[in-house]
């Protein structure tokens, strides 16, 4: 009788493997991302459990992003101020500082502080009520789990991460301000006025309405990575990881997207003149 | 006239489970009666809890029927699902009480989020689910963490309680606890038996539990060490069969011996 032999497994295999196991990951997390924004526009969180999410996500994040934003403001007017100077434009420097600030580095270091903060905490808490089988508990009791656990902290993070992101903001225009003016001495009055010429509501909307896409992404992906959680302390602590790096990463592409589709929109409503670039 | 044979509550056909490449049931029929308490017996890893998570679909298997009332789980939308879920109370290895929510949060949970009661109607239930288990009113305030093992596995069965279930299904209820406390446990399967006429399914591998709870005792056996055509459930009778059975791995069991196990282990 002739015998089967098996070849051993090669990378081809194992890449095959990994592509397989990725592409139903990516499945599984649209149907959890469409599960979840079903129950937003279905149903309400169960009372009681918005409050204090809401607590944990926002007031218990203000000290980190206050400060978080207000170093991104001085390293700012720091790193800056030398190169302005050289070219005897250090007046200009708010412009710099607050314009950088509010569009780009507010929201994306807010976000992936943020995701560091809620969206590991989040996605450990959810793998723990996995691996303890509260999860399951909540489906024996007829309660959908995405219903109960994901919507009130999707919720909480599409409001409060734009409202923590306010904060950034604000907290790193009076850090780039103090360097400036206090320490390197730039007339104040020139760098508010620069600051106000060049950044505009436009600008602030701009970065708002990224945080308010970062929120979505921190809260679907955490929960999705507690949801998934596989068994054991391991388990957890790897679901806390991947939510962390999996929204950090989905934050600076969505950022550069987003940045593309916002400047596409802002240049089709008002197209740049040679008169605005000074020619 | 003939009688009529009285449909069970509970069944699963041709039940078939896999992780990955491992299987772990295979060809699962089995029925639960209106006011039986089937005793699910066996080795750890042999596929008890699986099958378990089954009867009341939080786990789907890869092939087969598990029919509640004459309807297929499967076979629901997620609403009815919900419905029939209802009609379980299940009492989980661990508890699996809501570690943010104190006792007696824990315990209203179901009927604050299925039955239309004012606070007052909330309390009463859940004074009345905690004496029904032997807990008193004091601990209302405390959190999961504060409690025993027993005291634990005690408000996870009057949460399960609380919605006057039908069907009742333990995971282990006596794991991990000292014998006393395992004691109080089977005590309460039996009162909650008679106080609700629920049909019950426990999963367990402490023998003593199982004959003394069980009016049917199942014994599954590990897929991987069966032989090829042979039936997974080596075992199906009443408790007092168990020691008599002709199946030398049941009475080993029955016995807790080890017998040649360790060289079969080793050759999984």
């Amino acid at each position: 009788m002739a015998t089967q032999t098996t070849a051993p497994a090669g990378p081809i295999v194992y890449l095959g493997q990994w592509v397989a196991e990725a592409i139903a990951a990516f499945g599984q997390f649209t149907q959890f991302a469409g599960a979840v924004f079903g129950w937003l526009f279905r149903r309400r969180p169960y009372p009681g459990t918005l409050v204090p999410t809401m607590f944990s996500i926002g007031v218990r994040s203000v000290p980190v992003v206050a400060i978080t934003g207000t170093f991104i403001g001085m390293v700012l007017a720091v790193q800056a101020f030398n190169q302005f100077r050289m070219m005897h434009i250090e007046s200009r420097l708010g412009a710099v500082i607050n314009a950088s600030l509010v569009t780009e580095l507010g929201p994306v270091l807010a976000a992936t502080m943020l995701a560091g903060r809620i969206g590991s905490s989040m996605a450990a808490e959810l793998a723990t009520m996995k691996v303890t089988e509260q999860i399951d508990g909540l489906r024996a009791l007829g309660v959908d789990p995405t219903h109960y656990l994901a919507l009130p902290r999707l919720v909480a993070c599409v409001v409060l991460i734009p409202l923590l992101t306010c904060i950034a903001d604000f907290m790193g225009v009076i850090g780039g301000a103090i360097v400036a003016i206090k320490i390197n001495h730039v007339a104040g009055f020139h760098y508010w006025l620069h600051s106000r010429d060049s950044v505009e509501l436009w600008d602030i909307g701009n970065g708002l309405t990224k945080s308010l896409f970062f929120g979505v992404e921190i809260a679907v992906i955490s929960c999705f990575c507690g949801f998934r959680a596989g068994a054991g302390a391991e388990g957890v602590g790897r679901a806390a990881t991947e939510a962390f790096v999996y929204s950090f990463v989905a934050i600076l592409m969505s950022d550069f997207f987003l940045g593309v589709f916002i400047n596409t929109v802002y240049h089709s409503i008002w197209p740049v003149t040679l008169s605005k670039l000074g020619g | 006239m003939a009688e009529q044979p009285v449909a069970p509550i509970l069944e699963t056909e041709g039940l078939f489970a896999k992780f990955g490449k491992q299987r772990v049931l295979r060809d699962i029929n089995f029925q639960v009666h209106r006011g039986e308490t089937v005793a699910v017996i066996g080795e750890s890893g042999c596929g008890k809890t699986v099958l378990l998570k089954m009867l009341l679909a939080l786990m789907e298997p890869n092939k087969g029927d598990v029919r509640f009332d004459g309807r297929s789980l499967l076979d629901l939308s997620d609403r009815e699902l919900v419905k029939q879920r209802l009609r379980y109370g299940f009492v989980f290895q661990q508890a699996a009480l809501f570690d943010s929510l104190n006792v007696f949060e824990n315990v209203a949970f179901g009927l604050r989020a299925h039955r239309d009661l004012d606070e007052a109607q909330i309390r009463e239930e859940v004074k009345e689910r905690l004496a029904e288990v032997g807990l008193s009113t004091d601990i209302v305030a405390k959190m999961p963490m504060e409690l025993s093992g027993g005291m634990r596995k005690r408000v996870g069965l009057a949460r399960a309680l609380a919605l006057q279930p039908e069907v009742m299904l333990y995971d282990e209820p006596t794991t991990g606890l000292d014998p006393i406390m395992s004691d109080v446990i089977n005590e309460l399967i039996l009162r909650t038996k008679e106080r609700h006429h629920a049909a019950s399914v426990v999963v367990t591998h402490d023998m003593k539990s199982a004959k003394k709870v069980a009016d049917r005792v199942v014994m599954l056996y590990p897929l991987g060490r069966l032989k090829d055509g042979e039936a997974q459930i080596i075992f199906d009778g009443t408790p007092t069969e168990l020691d008599d059975s002709a199946d030398s791995r049941v009475r080993q069991f029955v016995r807790g011996e080890a017998g040649e196990r360790i060289s079969e282990m080793a050759e999984d």
